[in-house]
């Protein structure tokens, strides 16, 4: 993985693109699927999760030197609970409409397997500055993934776009709502966990394919180190 | 000590459940108002929405009691009811009703009543019924949920407290009856709890002592 010397701006590509926790990795699938029925849904719980990634990337990078390795995984755990914990409490404070959907994903923020692999992986090996971008970029990523798959779940399930945006922004925000599809008659599919699936297959094809793209252009003028396509084993 | 020892493990684990515990011990304090009041303003908002505040004067929020009936409210426990007055008049009721039977489950919701048997308003509270199928039954999906507000145990008659499918009164939805068949199944049995304990409801002593403490 990333050496000291790595620049930031290259870990924060690695996290958030090159290995994309939600389209390449394929780690938290169970958030990502259940909660992006909608783009401000998959908003709210991909800032959550990026939060609560940069607080325990953030912790665990600075204990790094202090955690012996058969107490890591149980301090891992302590860390990211807490980091749960703080902001299930601050949602129900400053965004108790949101937390009235997304709540009981929060606690469920804890079993996202991505975060405890970020601190196995990445945080407990660098330094903390290092650590912060790494878990901002790896959180961005999942946040990337999930509003995408709610818009197009959104889009095609109700012909609506960013409804319910006022839960999070306030009352203002009742305006960023767009009927793309006026009398749209729903299409349960996209609505229903099997259109999480194929949505999700979509925009990993998606992703593959600008990957793909990105190589030929490559091969054509100088060579470069290409990004992996996704797996679903790497992890 | 020595390096290696468990005890040193054992020692920094602790530390770390130390901090976390003081850390989330300090935001607990800092948002436990907050909590509080925004639960208070939803569950205050929601009431709005099932009788105007300006229809009573006394504090309804703290006017309430609970009462068990499961075959009316849906589910073995207690159910709230808050009481509306008006210089110390009977005004209505707003019941915590269950509708047991929707499609995917339990369907939670407000029944107001006024004093003369008619409907308030009715609002869902919460479901998990399928969305484009059953949760026209929000009022931010469709207004077929404002369709009780006036209606009584006369109006419509016993026949036509039902879904229209079912010969009566009520619409259903395209490709969904059951979930507006349990919506007013609940409703009317509100209204019969209703017309049988009418006196009784009113009557009783504020339960609201649990509620206060704060
Ligand atoms: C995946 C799925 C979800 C459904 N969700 C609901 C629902 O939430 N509410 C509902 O009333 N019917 C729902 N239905 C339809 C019911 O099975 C039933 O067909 C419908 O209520 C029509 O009933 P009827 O044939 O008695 O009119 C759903 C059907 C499917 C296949």
């Amino acid at each position: 993985m990333s050496e000291h010397r790595t620049p930031l701006g290259d870990i924060f590509t690695e996290a958030a693109w090159r290995q994309n926790t939600g389209l390449v990795v394929l780690l938290g699938l169970c958030p990502l699927l259940a909660v992006s029925g909608t783009v401000v849904n998959g908003l709210g719980l991909g800032l959550a999760t990026t939060f609560v990634l940069l607080v325990s990337n953030l912790s665990v990078s600075l204990l790094r030197k202090t955690l012996r390795p058969e107490i890591r995984i149980p301090a891992f755990v302590l860390i990211i609970a807490s980091a749960v914990t703080a902001i299930d409490l601050l949602m129900q404070a400053w965004f108790h409409d949101l937390y009235g959907v997304l709540g009981i994903f929060i606690p469920l923020i804890v079993t996202n397997c991505a975060i405890i692999g970020r601190a196995e992986a990445f945080a407990a090996r660098n330094p903390p500055m290092a650590a912060a971008v790494d878990g901002l970029g790896t959180g961005l990523g999942f946040c990337l993934a999930l509003v995408l798959l709610g818009a197009l779940r959104e889009l095609a399930g109700h012909g609506t776009l960013l409804a319910g945006a006022d839960m999070m922004f306030g009352e203002w925000a009742r305006s960023l709502e767009l009927t793309l599809v006026p009398n749209h008659p729903g299409f349960l599919l996209a609505i229903l966990p099997p259109g999480a699936f194929i949505g999700l297959g979509l925009l990993i094809a998606a992703r593959n394919a600008i990957i793909a793209r990105g190589e030929r252009r490559a091969k054509a003028g100088s060579p470069r180190v290409t990004a992996p396509v996704a797996r679903g084993e790497s992890a | 000590m020595n390096a290696d020892s468990p005890l040193r493990s054992g020692l920094t684990l602790a530390g770390i459940a130390v901090l976390g515990v003081a850390l989330l011990t300090g935001i607990h304090h800092l948002t436990r108002e907050r909590i509080a009041a925004q639960q208070r303003d939803a569950v205050a908002m929601r009431l709005s929405q099932v009788l105007a505040p300006d229809r009573y004067d006394n504090d309804l929020l703290h006017d309430v009691i609970q009462v068990t009936d499961p075959e009316t409210f849906g589910h073995p426990g207690p159910a709230t009811v808050y009481r509306a007055r008006r210089d110390g008049q009977p005004v209505a009721v707003v019941m915590e009703v269950t509708a047991p039977n929707g499609y995917n489950g339990p369907i939670r919701m407000l029944v107001g009543i006024l004093a003369d048997g008619s409907i308030s308003g009715v609002r869902v509270v919460s479901h998990r019924e399928t969305p484009g199928l059953g949760d026209p039954i929000e009022a931010r999906r469709s207004d077929w949920i404002t369709r009780f507000e006036g209606r009584s145990l006369r109006d419509p008659t016993p026949e036509g407290w039902a879904v229209r499918r079912d010969g009566g009164e009520f619409d259903q939805f395209t490709g969904a009856t059951i979930t507006p068949r349990a919506v007013v199944e609940a409703v009317q049995r509100a209204l019969e709890y209703h017309r049988a304990h009418l006196d009784a409801l009113y009557a009783r002593q504020s339960a609201d002592e649990q509620s206060t403490d704060e």
